[in-house]
């Protein structure tokens, strides 16, 4: 039942803001998010560590084709629902700084989009999870597009459309694993899981495509990426936040629940192309975020980077590999985001998303260049931040998939730090320029931010184990599946 | 007691706390009273540790589990600690050098702004630092491994004004991690091999390998690229020397005494594995002595004293991996003992002169400080006699012990390690030289402030000289029939290595006869250094003096740096912009593009699609839903 609430209550707050929001959108939108939350927080206290599905909402929605409204929290599940609702209060209360036009609009859409993120993490009916993905691109197109840059009607057109057609072929593949179904046919998952294991290999191949066309774009994994960095730049601050933050892991979320145990003898003929194209991507990502000179640009790179990792890893076919891709997914929400809303509060104090321009911010703003430090350690992955734990399991996981594989893959920590240290240098070190000798200290909601997203980022590092230990039951028996 | 251990990288913890978010409340004095009592209350903690397992008989091996850590499926990783002989050595290392040294930079960072800054990272090092020994599995090492690496990005760009220091903090950083990525896939072979990282269980199934299986060389080796990143060795070695950049404190406490070490620690921890490994030792062992000379030979050359003292510590830093690499394990961290009291001194010794010149690092420009700064020569000199190797002060017995295990295993590395000590001391006596007889050479504004630095500076100074000058007791050779007190401490961890290979031997007649020879060489170069710097009063040139061929190479340290930059970062960087301009928005979005395109012009919806009306799209999108619905129910 909570998994419905928690579907219900953004759907009809957001509703209710963009009818009758006004001028006082954000703040309604920012108590939703947080209700939301409370909400989230109540299920993780009754959550039982166990590989069941738990808080089921099972409805029958259209029973002639075997489509029930089939809603509920497994460990992964919750564990994406806690990513969901921790970072779209976050991303609401970081616009507090903008005056966005038709504010009512800007945050109901975020509100709806966040209702179907958290459809997409606990849909177990194909039908149903086909239709959330789809619509979680709706609200996102429209952010993109309205409150968008330079440019963003055609670059967010292209990139609607790309994510679309990679959905198309999941639909596809969805529809052609139902009619395998036996009897009446049922969209249910684990019925689609029982007709796509039974399939011969050839037909298990084509599936895989079609699904793993959609999550590798949804990601996005080398060389399905081009969409991206444009989106993330043309993008609202919010916007960019809500992609990198939380939509990309529906790629990595769909990859392990929706395609390993549904056609596993492809996905381990497959498991070694996906790992190189994530591992070319991992390399050529880095060596591309270190030339760029837009900050918003090189965190996108680095995004890439990043989620080839964790692609990686979920293809390692392991547990360390997928423990680390769960656990890294909240990392990386966190850590993008907080990186993200640096770049936005950089952008908003000097015009200007050039790190030639900046430099000399630490004598200016110390506090700011030290929670810089302190995410940007994150995304590096020191260890005690939480990048670690996340990254050390992946690159293990990849390790014992292939060795070779993870000293390729394991480059991204050399890179990595080449790319953010190089960032951080010319924008923050060095003597104060023109453009920053005003730069004032993070203020008001923007220290609240920097402060839990700082506290996340050691707390996470320091003590990974309960968050582990919620999705290990889960993990486990979606691995028998796999082998 | 023994569950006290906790306490010691505890202390530097919450002083790096405290000082870190309330610096800015804290006058100077509250600040460093804080950092400084921290790190004296670790000392305290630790020495009271050792003296319980010196006297503990047998049981001297403790782990203490703090809280499970990492964990995901059969791979599980606690955040323990392990305290035995070993990490004890080191506990004493950091903590007593550590105290010093803060407490040197009480003054010497006085006037700085970022003194509470300083002080709160310095905390922090010292707490990973702790870690790093204290961890007892090597994941915890990894942290703080990984964890010191980032004090010293800080702490080395601490005047982040300035570009080059920055270049450098960056440099030293980056080129760690590649010796981390040598560490982690280390860590997965080891998990691969014996399904667990905790050194108890690893140690344990190790004594059923045979020498030079093919899986326990490679993780052997995997390890060292760690060490030859953290502890710069040849060929990552580049930057250490750049690292000066950071306050000399730093250069001293993380540059010279301790961090740098933690290779050598590193090796030592694992013995066992080395040792089953004589492929990967002999390789230890030559990448060290060749560092040892070559970065002798580098020291000759410089004319910056923090340089000069960075080559010679990356050529120490070779002596101890020599060592390792013959199975001398007791002898290396003999080495890294007196090493840390000399080499601490010597730095903050040059950092003394430096203070007194107003900032100024070229020999060329001192001269004649002998009697203005009488404590800072008095113990530099000894700091110099020390490294030299001249008995009986305290880095004689160590680097002689190591000269005679070279001797007993292979000639041609005591010929090298040999070499390498003549040029050290010839070297240092250059140093010594130059700065503090003949005349001052600097301006006059400098000669007229001219002074010796506060107490705060001197005491730890006159302490580590006096460390420096007895610190070689704690490891008397046997030929003298004495106990080598060290030796008996640390057995019990080298144990299970010693069983399996002894390092080779000398006859005690030997050994008496190789002390000499070198004792003699010393003073002999010693000499001829005097020769030269005092009673010819020679000079190095100036820059734009040009050198011979041989000089201008050894001068511009064989342009390592420059060769790595050519071939390496230009090109990497070169190929990153074609990557960003040619292959992703030309080739791989140009190719997604001429798709879309042809598609919508197929399609023949080109104006709809430029204008981009998404509502279109959407019906699109939910009537061909609607249509495959139909068609799979009917």
């Amino acid at each position: 039942m909570l998994t419905a609430i928690l579907i219900a209550l953004p759907f009809l707050a957001g509703l209710l803001i963009i009818t009758s929001g006004g001028e006082q959108s954000k703040r309604i939108a920012l108590g939703a998010a947080l209700a939301e939350l409370a909400v989230a927080i109540v299920m993780l206290a009754q959550f039982q560590i166990n590989a069941e599905s738990q808080f089921v909402f099972n409805y029958p929605w259209i029973p002639s084709l075997g489509i029930n409204f089939h809603v509920a929290t497994d460990g992964i599940s919750m564990l994406m629902i806690l990513l969901t609702t921790v970072l779209t209060p976050l991303i609401i209360y970081s616009s507090f700084g903008h005056n966005y036009s038709k504010p009512q609009n800007f945050y109901g859409l975020i509100l709806l989009m966040q209702m179907a993120l958290i459809g997409v993490f606990t849909a177990m009916d194909g039908f149903l999870f086909y239709i959330f993905w789809e619509l979680a691109l709706i609200p996102i197109y429209f952010i993109c597009l309205l409150w968008g840059g330079e440019n963003s009607a055609k670059i967010t057109f292209k990139f609607f459309l790309y994510t679309m057609v990679g959905s198309l072929f999941m639909l596809v593949a969805l529809i052609y694993l139902f009619q395998q179904t036996p009897g009446t046919h049922s969209f249910d998952i684990n019925a689609l899981y029982a007709a796509g294991q039974a399939l011969d290999l050839n037909a298990q191949r084509a599936v895989f495509w079609g699904l793993f066309l959609a999550f590798a774009i949804k990601m996005p994994i080398f060389p399905l990426h081009t969409w991206q960095p444009d989106t993330y730049v043309v993008a609202p601050a919010q916007g960019t936040m809500l992609l990198s933050g939380i939509m990309l892991k529906m790629g990595i979320y769909g990859a392990i629940r929706w395609l390993l145990p549904m056609v596993p003898d492809a996905v381990a003929a497959y498991a070694n192309i996906a790992m190189v194209l994530a591992i070319v991507g991992i390399i050529y990502a880095s060596l591309i975020a270190w030339v760029q000179t837009d900050m918003k640009r090189l965190i996108a790179y680095s995004s890439i980077a990043h989620v080839g990792l964790i692609a990686a890893g979920v293809f390692s076919l392991n547990e360390q590999g997928i423990s680390g891709a769960v656990y890294q997914m909240l990392s990386h929400g966190i850590n993008v985001f907080a990186l993200f809303f640096i770049a936005d509060m950089i952008e908003q104090r000097t015009k200007t998303r050039l790190m030639g321009n900046l430099g000399g911010v630490r004598t200016v703003a110390p506090k700011f260049a030290t929670f810089f430090m302190v995410i940007m350690m994150g995304s590096v992955a020191l260890p005690l931040t939480n990048g670690f734990p996340g990254e050390f399991l992946l690159l293990n996981g990849v390790y014992q998939a292939n060795s070779m594989y993870a000293l390729f893959a394991g480059i991204t920590i050399i890179l990595g730090a080449v790319y953010m240290l190089n960032a951080y240098q010319k924008s923050m070190l060095g003597e104060v320029t023109a453009t920053t000798e005003k730069f004032e200290e993070p203020k008001g909601h923007e220290k609240h931010i920097l402060w839990i997203c700082a506290a996340l980022v050691i707390v996470m590092g320091v003590y990974p184990k309960p968050l582990f230990s919620i999705a290990e039951p889960a993990i486990q028996q979606l691995l028998t599946m796999v082998k | 007691m023994i569950k006290l251990v906790a306490l010691v990288p505890l202390f530097p913890l919450l002083g790096f706390i405290i000082t870190g978010l309330f610096g800015k409340s804290l006058s100077k004095t509250a600040a460093a009273i804080v950092a400084s009592g921290a790190i004296l209350l670790s000392f305290v903690v630790s020495l009271l540790l050792f003296i319980e397992l010196i006297g503990a008989g047998d049981n001297i091996s403790h782990t203490i589990k703090l809280f499970d850590w990492i964990q995901a499926g059969k791979f599980s990783a606690d955040l323990s600690l392990l305290i035995d002989p070993l990490s004890s050595v080191f506990l004493l290392i950091i903590t007593g050098v550590g105290f010093l040294i803060h407490v040197y930079s009480t003054g010497y960072m006085h006037d700085d702004e970022g003194h509470n800054k300083f002080f709160s990272y310095l905390n922090l090092f010292v707490f990973f630092m702790l870690l790093l020994v204290l961890g007892s599995n090597y994941l915890v090492m990894f942290v703080g491994w990984e964890g010191v690496g980032l004090c010293s990005y800080l702490l080395i760009g601490f005047w982040f004004k300035n570009t080059s220091y920055n270049n450098a903090a960056k440099k030293a950083f980056i080129m760690n991690r590649i010796g981390d990525l040598g560490f982690l896939l280390g860590i997965f072979l080891i998990y691969v091999t014996f399904g667990s990282v905790s050194y108890s269980e690893v140690f344990a199934q190790a004594k059923f390998y045979t020498a030079d299986e093919p899986v326990i060389i490679a993780i052997t080796l995997l390890l060292f690229v760690g060490a030859m990143g953290k502890s710069a060795q040849l060929p990552l070695y580049t930057w250490l020397p750049d690292a000066m950049a950071g306050p000399t404190p730093v250069s001293a406490l993380i540059h010279a005494a301790t961090m740098v070490t933690a290779g050598i620690y590193m090796i030592a921890r694992s013995n066992i594995l080395y040792t089953l490994a004589p492929t990967s030792m002999h390789i230890v062992a030559l990448i060290g002595v060749i560092t040892a000379v070559f970065a002798a030979t580098i020291g000759l050359l410089q004319n910056d004293i923090k340089k000069v003292l960075a080559y010679s510590t990356v050529s120490q830093l070779g002596y101890m991996f020599l060592a390792l690499g013959m199975g001398a394990y007791t002898s290396a961290v003999f080495h890294v003992i007196t090493h840390a009291f000399f080499k601490a001194l010597l730095f903050l010794g040059a950092g003394s002169v430096i203070h007194a010149m107003g900032g100024e690092q070229d020999i060329r420009k001192m001269g004649g400080l002998k009697g203005h700064l009488p404590t800072t020569f008095a113990t530099f000199l000894i700091g110099t006699i020390a490294i030299a190797g001249i008995p009986p002060f305290a880095g004689f017995f160590s680097k002689d012990e190591i000269l005679a295990h070279a001797f007993a295993h292979n000639k041609i590395f005591w010929l090298l390690g040999v070499g390498g000590s003549v040029l050290t001391a010839f070297y240092m006596f250059r140093l010594l030289f130059l700065t503090f007889y003949g005349k001052f050479r600097g301006t006059h504004h400098q000669e007229e402030h001219l002074h010796e630095s506060p107490k705060s500076i001197t005491i730890p100074l006159v302490i580590l000289a006096g460390l420096s000058i007895v610190g070689g007791f704690i490891g008397l050779p046997e030929a003298f029939h004495a106990k080598h007190l060290l030796k008996s401490f640390l057995s019990p961890v080298f144990a299970a290595s010693d069983l399996r290979m002894l390092p080779a031997e000398i006859s005690h007649a030997t050994e008496y006869a190789l002390m000499a020879l070198a004792i003699v060489i010393v003073l002999v170069v010693v000499l001829l250094a005097r020769n030269k710097y005092i009673v010819k009063g020679e000079l190095p040139v100036a820059d734009n003096v040009a050198l011979s061929p041989a000089s201008k190479l050894i001068a511009n340290k064989y342009y390592v740096d420059e060769i790595y930059d050519s071939i390496i970062v230009k090109p990497l960087h070169w190929i990153s912009g074609v990557f960003y301009r040619v292959m992703d928005i030309q080739v791989v979005d140009g190719f997604v593009n001429f798709i879309g395109k042809a598609v919508v012009w197929s399609s023949g919806n080109v104006r709809l699609a430029q204008t981009g009306k998404i509502g279109y799209y959407v019906f699109v999108m939910v009537l061909s839903v609607a249509l495959l619905l139909l068609y799979i129910s009917y």
